[in-house]
């Protein structure tokens, strides 16, 4: 069976772990055999995992199971793929997924690949899949020699898929270890989609000039429905927030839409977008590197093209 | 405090990526290395931090062949009092993670650090796959950490925001950006760091379960498609009706 550990905060399934049931469905679909979901900790929404393909939704319940700790959660997965038999496990390449790949890959005798981008392929017995390298400049293509494996899917790669209906879901009795991780605070930016979830990203550079003529880039970001993000530099100075930092040093991401806005495209923060669907870049100065590898591109001063950009947004949006 | 640092050793992000051998290989020819950004400015700052606040010593481990010494000795500079290499070519995450643990298991480190993920194959698997072997919590992408006698507090990034945690040592932490800031070596240092002791260690031998069989190159982009200033209902178009993205 492919067993997909579906993420939930506080209850409510994430878009990247409708991604990850649907590609788990498809392995399953490839190998022959059924695909089902884990859930850990209370959440009511378990059996609409059914649609995106999982056949049964298996789910533990336990108090110390409402924080995150990634010896906690790696155990009780480990123990429920052993419990059902799993020889596929699926996990979002999030922040927790990230903590519990590896240890996943330890405690199942499994060989691992994290970040994977595309379905895997099953030839003759071999078990192949891709991942992006090198920040994007390379795929590498692995075969996984184990019985069972361990996989972790990039947010955005796949898009969710109905596939069936809701599923049963049943308690699945394994035993939970104390946490040794206290958490104490969660704090979250409310409102906004995380960058590393985002589908359109508004990003902006030292070209701006200063943290004052920010809002231009929000009023875009705000017509299109994206977040916002920035190149180093903006971030160092403190003309914006960290979290908004993208590329090599900072976050690495993949929307469907990237707009760079006076950013000139360095190396180091291309390795964080060039994974992007559609990049269009912004910039006064035609020899921009970032041309380089744009889809769309406007030679222009950022002060004059991005408000024209949002008013055509805003009408669009009224028309359709 | 007895505190060590995983470090790795990457190509130099303006590095040329090709592949040798029938596309199975990365070729290395021409390549400059250098450590990686998150070991070199994060991790190992604050494990420098630590040390000067509140005493101990800083390890360094480095998995990989004798050319790697020049990383090894710019720890060294940055501050470290000495490093271990296991000899061997770091071929896959669990490979490292075990020798990493086999180390550990009988040092008895507080604070094992890790950066979050190399800046090539970006897998962020190791830190993991380590505090498994030894048994130990384990947190990734922190970017504050402090200690207060045997109890740390760590901030970690989350998507959208930031989860705080409390955890006894020893433990096992990966570091991003924020957790310390960088530190350039200077003249003393790395004279320093000529004579600090540098031990070689033979591998543990095991088996590798997930192999590289292929690398491709993604095809090159075609070129950009230039969209007049004045016409930006042109550009939202082309993104609804050609690209399809909004
Ligand atoms: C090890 C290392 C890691 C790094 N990591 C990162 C990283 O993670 N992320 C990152 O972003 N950088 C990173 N950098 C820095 C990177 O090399 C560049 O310095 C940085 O990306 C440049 O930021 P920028 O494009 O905003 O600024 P600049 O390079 O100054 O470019 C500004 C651009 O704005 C344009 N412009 C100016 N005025 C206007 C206007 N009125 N209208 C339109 N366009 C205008 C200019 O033509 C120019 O192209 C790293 C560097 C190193 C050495
Ligand atoms: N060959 C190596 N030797 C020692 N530590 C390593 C090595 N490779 C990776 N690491 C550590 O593991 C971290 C995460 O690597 P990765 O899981 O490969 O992204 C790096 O930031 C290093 O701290």
């Amino acid at each position: 069976m492919v067993l997909v550990f579906a993420e939930h905060q506080k209850g409510k399934f994430k878009k990247t772990a409708l991604e990850a049931v649907t590609f788990g469905y498809k392995t399953a679909q490839m190998l022959g055999i059924e695909c089902a979901a884990l859930v850990l900790g209370a959440t009511d929404y378990a059996t609409d995992l059914g649609q995106y393909g999982a056949a049964k939704v298996w789910q533990v319940s336990h108090p110390a199971l409402d924080n995150f700790d990634s010896q906690v959660y790696a155990a009780v997965i480990a123990d429920a793929a052993r419990q059902l038999g799993a020889s596929v496990v699926v996990l979002s390449a999030t922040a927790n997924g990230k903590s519990l790949l590896g240890r996943l890959a330890v405690r199942l005798d499994a060989a691992s690949v994290a970040g994977v981008n595309a379905l895997p392929r099953v030839d003759g017995g071999a078990f192949r899949i891709q991942r992006p390298v090198f920040s994007g400049k390379a795929i590498a293509e692995y075969e996984l020699r184990s019985e069972v494996k361990v996989i972790s899917l990039t947010g955005n790669a796949i898009a969710p898929e109905v596939n069936g209906q809701s599923a049963p879901v049943q308690p699945l009795e394994v035993a939970v270890p104390t946490p040794r991780v206290r958490v104490k605070a969660v704090k979250r930016i409310e409102g906004i989609v995380p960058l590393p979830e985002a589908e359109l990203v508004v990003s902006a550079g030292r070209g701006m000039k200063g943290p004052e003529n920010w809002g231009i880039v929000e009023e875009l970001a705000e017509a299109l429905g994206a977040t916002t993000a920035c190149s180093r530099p903006v971030a160092d100075a403190h003309w914006r927030p960290h979290h908004e930092h993208v590329g090599q040093t900072g976050i690495a991401i993949r929307p469907n839409l990237y707009i760079a806005i006076g950013i000139s495209g360095a190396i180091q923060h291309l390795a964080g977008v060039n994974n992007s669907k559609v990049i269009v870049v912004i910039n006064k100065d035609p020899e921009a590197p970032f041309f380089k590898v744009a889809d769309y591109g406007v030679v222009g001063d950022a002060f004059d093209v991005v408000p024209r950009l949002t008013e055509a947004v805003r009408n669009f949006k009224a028309s359709h | 405090m007895k505190l060590l640092v995983c470090i790795s050793k990457v190509p130099d992000t303006n590095a040329k990526i090709a592949f040798t051998n029938n596309q199975t290989e990365y070729d290395t020819a021409g390549v400059q290395y250098i450590m990686n950004p998150y070991d070199e400015w994060y991790a190992l700052v604050r494990a420098l931090e630590l040390k000067e606040a509140l005493g101990g010593s800083v390890t360094l481990v480095h998995v990989g062949t004798a050319d790697s010494e020049t990383i090894i000795r710019k720890g060294l500079a940055i501050g470290a009092d000495d490093a271990v290499r296991i000899d061997a070519d770091p071929k896959s995450a669990l490979f490292v993670a075990q020798q990493i643990a086999e180390l550990a298991r009988n040092e008895h480190y507080d604070i094992i650090f890790l950066g979050k993920e190399t800046i090539d194959y970006n897998g962020a698997e190791i830190g993991a796959m380590v505090a498994e072997y030894l048994d130990l919590p384990y947190i990734s992408y922190a970017n504050h950490l402090e200690v207060n006698g045997t109890v740390a507090s760590v901030t970690r990034e989350i998507e959208g925001g930031a989860e705080e945690v409390e955890v006894n040592l020893p433990f096992v932490v990966s570091a991003a950006k924020g957790m310390a800031e960088q530190r350039i070596p200077n003249m003393r240092g790395i004279m320093m760091a000529k004579t600090k002791p540098l031990k070689v260690l033979p591998p543990v031998p095991i088996e590798d379960k997930a192999v590289v069989v292929m690398y491709q190159t993604p095809p090159a982009k075609s070129s950009v498609k230039l969209v007049a200033p004045e016409n930006m209902d042109e550009l939202v178009r082309l993104l609804h009706e050609e690209a399809k993205v909004i």
